[in-house]
């Protein structure tokens, strides 16, 4: 079990984060870039200093600011795959992975040995003469998850295992990184700003922005109720903040929205694209919301086009081609947007 | 590739350029006594000014290796107050005449000087004029190549090896043997090599700290001066041999390693 308060203040960036993760799961840490995500890996495995909190592993205090606890870095059961990896350039494969063992006083001959199965059970023995240099983005992976699993860490960080490789071989490797981190008995967090690395390798998200989570669930739980614009971006859904009185919203941007949950209380209010109808002139009929706009943006997606409204509520609609030679639509021309009572899902901020 | 014509004044110009360096050397060779230059080189007080000069060198350059590295490790690494200042001195013989190095020598560890008095009374330890004094000339002048080198090359390695290693379980000073040592070391070789070749031209501050004594500090470029009053002949031989020695160096170099000074 990995308990982790974290607090750290490094140029501009305000880190407060708190971090759970037990053996039985794959965390993954989400967020944009200067999110923090990076710094909080460093602070885990001990590369920084933590200004306040705690760290806890296996019961065991690798860090406690009040106590002044600092275990460093090389003295923390924690095995770590950087991003881009970082095998030492002047090694071959096996002498990467051989490293750890060496440093903890295991004998030459024996540490070749044990880095040899490693490389062995991870499929890359064929490499195992190879400097770094001579290896693909895939096998370098590889090399460097044997390397931070062959000391026995009880806690494996992973750093955007994906981001230095091709497009063409991501889904191939995230698959077999996948099979990779299941046989693996201890902690598993990893640190990514793709959401789709996030959904396919954890079972968990902690969804970290500016230095703070705003999130934190499974992955069905987060992309349900998103808590944040950059969640909400992701999932690709309208995301809305305001006051909700008996089922009408009085949103921070000013206009109001009336939905049919009669909520109370500060809310978010999440419609989906296409529940989001555009019209020429103010529609007849039922629809509880309708407001005047202007087409901002019109991008075509597949089959299917994004229109970003703006007006006294900013959203984005996804209709079909047809309805927009239908209507006539043009960036910067005039629309009529209306989203019906029951398709906005409110929720507690 | 473009093909560019050169100016005329640009092309004049150069070209005295290249005489400037090219003449001293066809001199050299014009005044080579051809018949007499092998009994010129393996002439005892040659073999020893050249014995004598590699000593110097080789031992000034280890002094310097010892010494520098930690010193550029520490500019490189710790913000420790005055950084700046003491790097400024530290390079400053790399500026400074010579001559002048090897007088404030001669008043830090002279007989009378500020440490050597000391050394003196205490332990009865004399360095000027002796070849002790001569490689601690060679490192006073040399050892400025070395740091200024080790430095650049530990501020552009990539400090997360070190911490990727650490991670792994690696001490300190198992970091800096495994990793950072090996991954500067073109830096560590160009900066020794440097070093070497500044050691092994060295000449005023040796006079002046060490003198000119034959066998003891009397080095290769002191034994060419000295000559060139008696035996021109034998001067110009043992230049020859100097300058087969920088331009070995030169070549095995390449400008690879010089590239980054």
């Amino acid at each position: 079990m990995l308990s982790a308060n974290v607090s750290v203040r490094l140029g501009v960036l305000d880190l407060d984060v708190s971090l759970e993760a037990s053996a039985a799961e794959v965390v993954a840490v989400l967020g944009p870039n200067g999110a923090g995500k990076t710094t909080l890996l460093r602070a885990i495995a001990g590369l920084i200093p933590i200004d306040a909190g705690r760290i806890e592993l296996d019961g065991g205090v690798l860090d406690d600011v009040a106590r002044g606890v600092h275990v460093p870095a090389e003295l923390r059961p924690i095995g770590v795959v950087f991003q881009d990896y970082l095998l030492f350039p002047h090694l071959t494969a096996v002498e990467n992975v051989a490293f750890g063992l060496r440093a903890h006083g295991v004998k030459n001959g024996e540490a070749r040995a044990r880095a040899m199965e490693w490389l062995e059970r991870l499929g890359i023995a064929a490499h195992a003469g190879s400097r770094p240099q001579a290896l693909s983005g895939g096998q370098a992976q590889r090399v460097a998850l044997a390397r931070a699993l062959a000391t026995n860490p009880r806690l494996l960080l992973l750093d955007e295992p994906l981001a230095a490789l091709d497009a063409s071989a991501r889904g191939e490797i995230r698959r077999e990184l996948k099979r990779h981190l299941a046989s693996f008995s201890g902690i598993r967090v990893l640190i990514t700003h793709d959401p789709l690395e996030a959904l396919a390798l954890a079972d968990r998200l902690v969804i970290v922005e500016a230095g703070r989570v705003v999130q934190r669930g499974s992955a069905a739980e987060v992309t349900a109720r998103p808590r944040s614009k950059y969640v909400a971006d992701l999932v690709g859904v309208n995301l809305l903040r305001g006051t909700a009185h008996a089922g009408e919203i009085a949103l921070h941007a000013g206009a109001t929205l009336r939905a049919a949950e009669p909520v109370d209380g500060e809310v978010f209010a999440v419609i989906h694209p296409r529940a989001v109808a555009l019209h020429r002139a103010h529609p007849e009929g039922s629809p509880r919301n309708v407001w005047r706009g202007r087409a901002a943006t019109v991008d075509l997606q597949g089959d299917r086009v994004r229109v970003r409204v703006e007006g006294d509520i900013a959203i984005v609609a996804e209709v079909t081609p047809a309805a927009v030679s239908e209507l006539a639509l043009a960036e910067g021309g005039e629309v009529w947007a209306s989203v019906k009572a029951t398709e906005i899902a409110v929720y507690p901020t | 590739m473009r093909r560019d014509r050169p100016p005329l004044a640009f092309a004049v110009l150069a070209a005295i350029g290249v005489a400037f360096f090219l003449l001293p050397l066809l001199g050299l060779l014009y005044r080579t006594p051809w018949n007499t230059a092998l009994a010129e080189l393996t002439a005892s007080e040659a073999l020893t000014a050249l014995r004598l000069s590699l000593v110097v060198s080789v031992a000034a350059t280890a002094l310097a290796l010892l010494l520098g590295i930690p010193l550029a490790w520490m500019y490189a690494r710790i913000a420790f107050p005055g950084r700046d200042l003491f790097r400024a001195l530290t390079t400053l013989p790399m500026i400074l005449p010579p001559v002048v190095g090897g007088v404030a020598l001669l008043f830090a560890f002279g007989r009378r000087g500020l440490v050597g008095q000391f050394l003196d009374t205490a332990f009865g330890i004399r360095i000027p004029f002796t070849t002790a004094g001569a490689v601690l000339a060679a490192t006073f002048v040399a050892m400025p190549f070395l740091v200024l080198t080790v430095e650049a090359g530990l501020r552009s390695m990539d400090r997360r090896y070190e911490d990727a290693a650490r991670t792994l379980g690696a001490s300190r000073s198992l970091v800096f043997r495994r990793v950072t040592l090996p991954l500067i070391a073109p830096s560590i070789f160009a900066g020794a090599v440097l070093c070497w070749a500044r050691a092994l031209g060295e000449f005023g501050a040796t006079i002046t700290f060490a003198g000119s004594l034959p066998g003891t500090t009397q080095t290769l470029p002191l034994a060419i001066y000295n000559a060139l009053e008696t035996r021109p002949e034998g001067a110009v031989v043992l230049s020859l041999l100097l300058l087969a020695v920088s331009l070995a160096i030169l070549i095995a170099m390449r400008d690879r390693y010089l590239r980054a000074f």
